[in-house]
C-alpha cells in the first residue's frame, strides 16, 4: 500500500523508547498472513494493541483503522523480531509515517521493503515534547514536521535512498520500475 | 533508451559513507570476517562497511509464522507458477505455533507443506500428527537449533532467515541475519539480496571461565554494557581464549542474542571445534574465512570473565542487567527452560547438574521445552557428568520439574493462548529465553527475568531469583 503524496496531516500518537515488535503486534496474532487481504486488514485493527495499559488505545474498539496517521517515537523503534507483521499492521491501520529518533534495523528495512510507511528520523527525540492528539503536518518534500497544537516546527533527516523505494511502493515495485526484475506474470 | 538507475540502498537510513583508500584490486585491503564473507558472496575483491552489495544466498530459512506470507509475496511478484531459485537452498522448518488447536496456526503449516510439495523443496521438516511429535520422523523443532544439527550452517556461507535469531548461525563463522517476508520473497525468486556491509564491533573474552558462569551470562553482560541499540547495524565478532574454549552450543548462545543489542549479525571464527561438530552433518564443502590481523573495527570491548558474576536481564528489557545475587528478594512464580537461546542439550545438562548437586526439589512449576527432537532424545539418553549415571530426564523428574514438552518455540514468544507454558496471568518467570519486553511470554503485566540455565535452575529451587553459586 504505497502512501499517496508526500505531505501528511492529522493527529499524532506518541510512544517512548524501545517500542518492540511484541508491543506493535503481539505474537499471538502472527498466525495472520499479511499477504491475504482480509488478514492484512485484521492485522491493521490490532496495531499497537500490545502497548502497556497506560497508553491510550491506538485503534478504537470496534474500528479497523486508526485516527492517528503519524506516530512520534523515541529511540530504537521497532526493536525485537524480524516479523514483517509489525510495519504491515501499522500501515494497514492507516499509519502514513513514523517519526522516531532512531530505528532498529530489521524494522527499518521491512518498512522500506514493504512500502507500508515512511520511517523518518528526527534530529532528536520528540517523544517527550509531543502529546498524543497534537495536530501535526509532516512534509517529506521539505523534510519538516510542524506541531500546530504547540506552534513549533522541526527539521527532519532526509530519507535518502530509502525514499524512492517507498514512493514506488516497496522493494518489488521499485525493482520493476528500475528494470531490475521483469513484471509479474498475470 | 533511458539509463536504468541502480538500486543503491534499501536498507539503513543515510549515514556518511566511509570511503576506503583507493584500491586497484591488486592492493590487498585488510577486512574483517564479515566483510570477507560478503565480498566473496558478491563477487567483489574487497569491500568496506557502508557499501551496498548484492549477495548470493547459500541458504534461505523460513518457518510457519513468516513462511506463508513469504510464499504469498513470492507468488504475487514472480507468478503463481514461478519456481524457487534453488530447491536445495530453501529450508522450511515449522517450529513456532505447532502444538496448538489454533486453526490458522495449523493452516499455516499446511500452506508450507503445499508449497514444499509444489516446489519439490528438499529440506522440509514436516509435522502432521500433532498429538505425538515422536511419530513425525521429519519434524525437527526450533529452526535455529535444527539448522545447526542438520548441517545447514557452514563457515564462510551466507544464510538468511525470516526470524530475528537467524544470527545464531554466525557461531559457525558465516554471515547469518534475519529478514522480513518481502526480502525473503525476493530471495526465493532471485537467490540474491541487497545488503549494506556492517562495520564490526569486536568483543574479546579472556580469563578463566568460572564453573557457575555460562555463555548466557556473558552475552547478557555484553548487552547490558552496550544497550539494546548498542550494536545497531553492526556485526558483533566474538573472540578471545574463552571463546576458543567454548563448545558450539555456547557459541550459538552468544551469537543468538546479538539481535537483542540491535546487531545485524554475530560471528565467531571457525576452528577445530566447528569442524568436529560439522563432521558427518554436511556433505557440502566449505571454505572458512578469517579476520585479517590489521582489519579495522568500529569498536573493541575486552572482558576478563574471571571477574564476572551471574547476571539476569530484569523486566522489561534485555539490557536491564542486574546481578543475580542482588535480585534474591524477587519472588517468582515459575521457571522456563527452553528456546533457541536456552533449550539446547547443553543448556539442559547445565540445569540438571545444578539440580542434582542441590539434592533438592523445585519450589515453583519448572517448564522444560527441548528445542528439537534430537535434544529431547538427549534428555533421556545422555548421562549427566558427576550425577551417578543419571540422565537429565531422571534428574528433572526427581527434582519435581514438569515433564519435558514437545519441541517447539512454545512460550518464548507467548503464541496462541493454548501454547504450552504461556503466561496467561500477571506472573513472574525466570527464563532461559531471549527477550523480555512487555507481554513477551503472554500477559502484558507478566514479568520475565532472562537468565542462564544455572540461574534458572537455582531460582526454581528457592522460588526467588537466585545466584547459582548457592548450589554450586
Amino acid at each position: 500500500m504505497a502512501p499517496s503524496g508526500k505531505v501528511f496531516h492529522g493527529e499524532c500518537f506518541v510512544v517512548q523508547d524501545n517500542i518492540d515488535t511484541d508491543q506493535i503486534i503481539p505474537a499471538e496474532h502472527l498466525t495472520l498472513v499479511p499477504s491475504k487481504p482480509d488478514e492484512y486488514e485484521k492485522l491493521g485493527s490490532l496495531a499497537l494493541c500490545g502497548l502497556p495499559s497506560n497508553y491510550p488505545r491506538f485503534v478504537c474498539e470496534g474500528e479497523m483503522k486508526t485516527r492517528y496517521p503519524i506516530i512520534i517515537a523515541g529511540s530504537n523503534f521497532g526493536c525485537g523480531s524480524s516479523r514483517e507483521h509489525a510495519p504491515v499492521s501499522l500501515g494497514a491501520s492507516g499509519v502514513k509515517a513514523v517519526v522516531a529518533e532512531s530505528y532498529a534495523r530489521i524494522f527499518f528495512r521491512n518498512s522500506v521493503a514493504t512500502g507500508e510507511l515512511y520511517p523518518v528520523e528526527s534530529e532528536f527525540s520528540l517523544s517527550k515534547e509531543f502529546e498524543t492528539g497534537n495536530i501535526v503536518t509532516l512534509d517529506l518534500e521539505s523534510n519538516v514536521l510542524i506541531n500546530h497544537s504547540q506552534n513549533k516546527q522541526y527539521t527532519l533527516k532526509p530519507l535518502g535512498d530509502a525514499g524512492p523505494v517507498i514512493d514506488a511502493g516497496g522493494l518489488f515495485a521499485f525493482a520493476r520500475k528500475t528494470g531490475m526484475i521483469s513484471s509479474a506474470s498475470a | 533508451m533511458k539509463s536504468v538507475p541502480k538500486i543503491v540502498a534499501v536498507t539503513a537510513p543515510p549515514r556518511p559513507q566511509e570511503r576506503a583508500p583507493a584500491s586497484t584490486g591488486s592492493v590487498k585491503q585488510a577486512m574483517t570476517m564479515t566483510e570477507k564473507i560478503l565480498a566473496r558472496a558478491s563477487d567483489k575483491g574487497c569491500l568496506s562497511p557502508g557499501e551496498n552489495v548484492w549477495v548470493n544466498t547459500d541458504i534461505l530459512m523460513t518457518h510457519d509464522v513468516c513462511g506463508p506470507g513469504t510464499i504469498g509475496i513470492f507468488k504475487r511478484e514472480f507468478g503463481a507458477d514461478a519456481k524457487v531459485w534453488d530447491r536445495e537452498k530453501v529450508v522450511i522448518i515449522p517450529d513456532h505455533y505447532i502444538f496448538t488447536a489454533d486453526e490458522r496456526a495449523n493452516r499455516n503449516v499446511d500452506i508450507l507443506r503445499e508449497f514444499a510439495h509444489e516446489q519439490n523443496i528438499k529440506y522440509f521438516y514436516d509435522i502432521k500428527d500433532l498429538s505425538d511429535f515422536k511419530v513425525n520422523p521429519d519434524y525437527k523443532g526450533v529452526c535455529h537449533v535444527a539448522l545447526a544439527q542438520e548441517g545447514h550452517c557452514r563457515p564462510g556461507e551466507v544464510l538468511f532467515g525470516t526470524d530475528s535469531h537467524t544470527c545464531t548461525a554466525g557461531a559457525f563463522g558465516q554471515f547469518a541475519t534475519g529478514i522480513g517476508n518481502t526480502d525473503a520473497g525476493f530471495i526465493l525468486g532471485t537467490g540474491k539480496l541487497l545488503i549494506k556491509v556492517p562495520p564490526t564491533m569486536r568483543f574479546v573474552l579472556d580469563g578463566e571461565m568460572p564453573s557457575f558462569l555460562h555463555a548466557k551470562d556473558l552475552i547478557l553482560h555484553i548487552i547490558g554494557e552496550i544497550t539494546v541499540a548498542g550494536a545497531t547495524y553492526k556485526a558483533m565478532e566474538f573472540t578471545g581464549s574463552v571463546v576458543e574454549n567454548m563448545t558450539m552450543e555456547d557459541r550459538m548462545t552468544l551469537c543468538n542474542m546479538v539481535v537483542e543489542a540491535g546487531g545485524k549479525n554475530g560471528v565467531i571464527a571457525a576452528d577445530s571445534v566447528t569442524f568436529n561438530y560439522l563432521e558427518g552433518k554436511t556433505q557440502k564443502s566449505f571454505e572458512p574465512v578469517y579476520t585479517d590481523g590489521s582489519a579495522r573495527f568500529n569498536a573493541e570491548y575486552k572482558f576478563n570473565v574471571s571477574e564476572l558474576e551471574p547476571v539476569v536481564a530484569k523486566p522489561h528489557s534485555p539490557d536491564n542487567r542486574g546481578v543475580a545475587r542482588e535480585c534474591k528478594d524477587v519472588k517468582i512464580d515459575r521457571v522456563y527452560i527452553g528456546s533457541c537461546t536456552g533449550g539446547k542439550t547443553e543448556d539442559f545438562v547445565a540445569a540438571a547438574k545444578l539440580l542434582h548437586a542441590s539434592g533438592q526439589k523445585v519450589k515453583v512449576p519448572t517448564f522444560l521445552v527441548p528445542a528439537t527432537q534430537k535434544v529431547w532424545v538427549d534428555l533421556y539418553t545422555i548421562l549427566v557428568p558427576g550425577a551417578d549415571g543419571k540422565t537429565c530426564a531422571k534428574i528433572f523428574e526427581e527434582a519435581g520439574c514438569e515433564t519435558p514438552a514437545s519441541p517447539s518455540c512454545a512460550a518464548c514468544l507467548g503464541g496462541p493462548k493454548d501454547t504450552y507454558a504461556r503466561m496467561n496471568e500477571p506472573q513472574v518467570c525466570v527464563s532461559t529465553t531471549n527477550r523480555n519486553f512487555p507481554g513477551r511470554m503472554g500477559h502484558k503485566e507478566s514479568q520475565v527475568y532472562l537468565a542462564s540455565p544455572y540461574t534458572a535452575a537455582a531460582s526454581a529451587l528457592t522460588g526467588f531469583v537466585t545466584d547459582p553459586r548457592k548450589f554450586m
